[in-house]
């Protein structure tokens, strides 16, 4: 597994490359990227932070419950924090596995449940004035235990 | 006894500080931190956030220690941009 959190532009095509094996049928890559607007409003740039050590953990439990769940060999999820433009990488998950389905199955639930559970936030910079990205509720069992 | 609270993303902007020692009752619980908490946010915010004690999601009922590092938590919004905003 390759786990980690970043600074630096996210090289998709290594890590894409590194995670293949002799055992894969299939990569399945998300690559989650900075879009020119929020509802019509134009975006400048977004500032991602998080709350790395938990964060970091959060990823990595993600990553083992995918791989026991769907049945995949190998998982790569990178997120980048920092003050990023339009069109630049924020998260990269790559799902390797013997079969695509299992692949596209995990690749879409990783990138859905780090959306709700991984503490990172994203304030938005537009050209009239920023705000903090509504995130989605968290699931009710992380609220009330 | 003393906790270390930690604040994200909004909250952090809204006390002006990436972190507070605060003073709870020894014993307190997570629901009663959070209590200590209403009325220094909006409604919404405090609704809506979550808490994590050392790191992990802990519901109200989770007993707090000296020394413990506890995060206020707003909605998380990492991965790719704007999905939960275009649902709205």
């Amino acid at each position: 597994m390759q786990i980690a959190i970043v600074r630096e532009v996210i090289d998709a095509g290594n890590i894409t490359a590194e995670l293949k094996a002799g055992a894969d049928g299939a990569v399945c890559v998300f690559d989650g990227i900075v879009r020119d607007n929020t509802r019509g409003r134009r975006t400048l740039y977004l500032d991602y932070e998080a709350y790395e050590e938990m964060a970091l953990n959060q990823m990595r439990s993600l990553a083992e419950e995918a791989i026991a769940k769907f049945g995949v060999r190998d998982i790569a999820v990178v997120h980048r924090l920092g003050r990023l433009y339009v069109g630049e990488s924020s998260v990269l998950i790559a799902v390797a596995s013997a079969h695509r389905g299992a692949a596209f199955d995990a690749c879409r639930w990783l990138i859905d449940t780090l959306k709700k559970t991984v503490p990172i936030w994203k304030k938005e910079q537009f050209e009239d004035g920023a705000v903090w990205a509504d995130g989605e509720p968290f699931p009710e069992e992380i609220v009330r235990g | 006894m003393q906790v270390r609270v930690l604040y994200f993303g909004v909250l952090k902007e809204l006390f002006a500080c990436p972190s507070e020692d605060i003073e709870v009752e020894t014993g307190c619980n997570v629901g009663e931190l959070r209590k200590v908490f209403h009325g220094r946010m909006p409604e919404r915010a405090w609704k809506s956030m979550a808490i994590a004690v050392n790191q992990e999601y802990a519901g109200d009922e989770v007993l707090l220690f000296e020394g413990d590092e506890v995060a206020l938590l707003p909605p998380v919004s990492g991965g790719a941009p704007g999905d939960a905003c275009r649902r709205r």
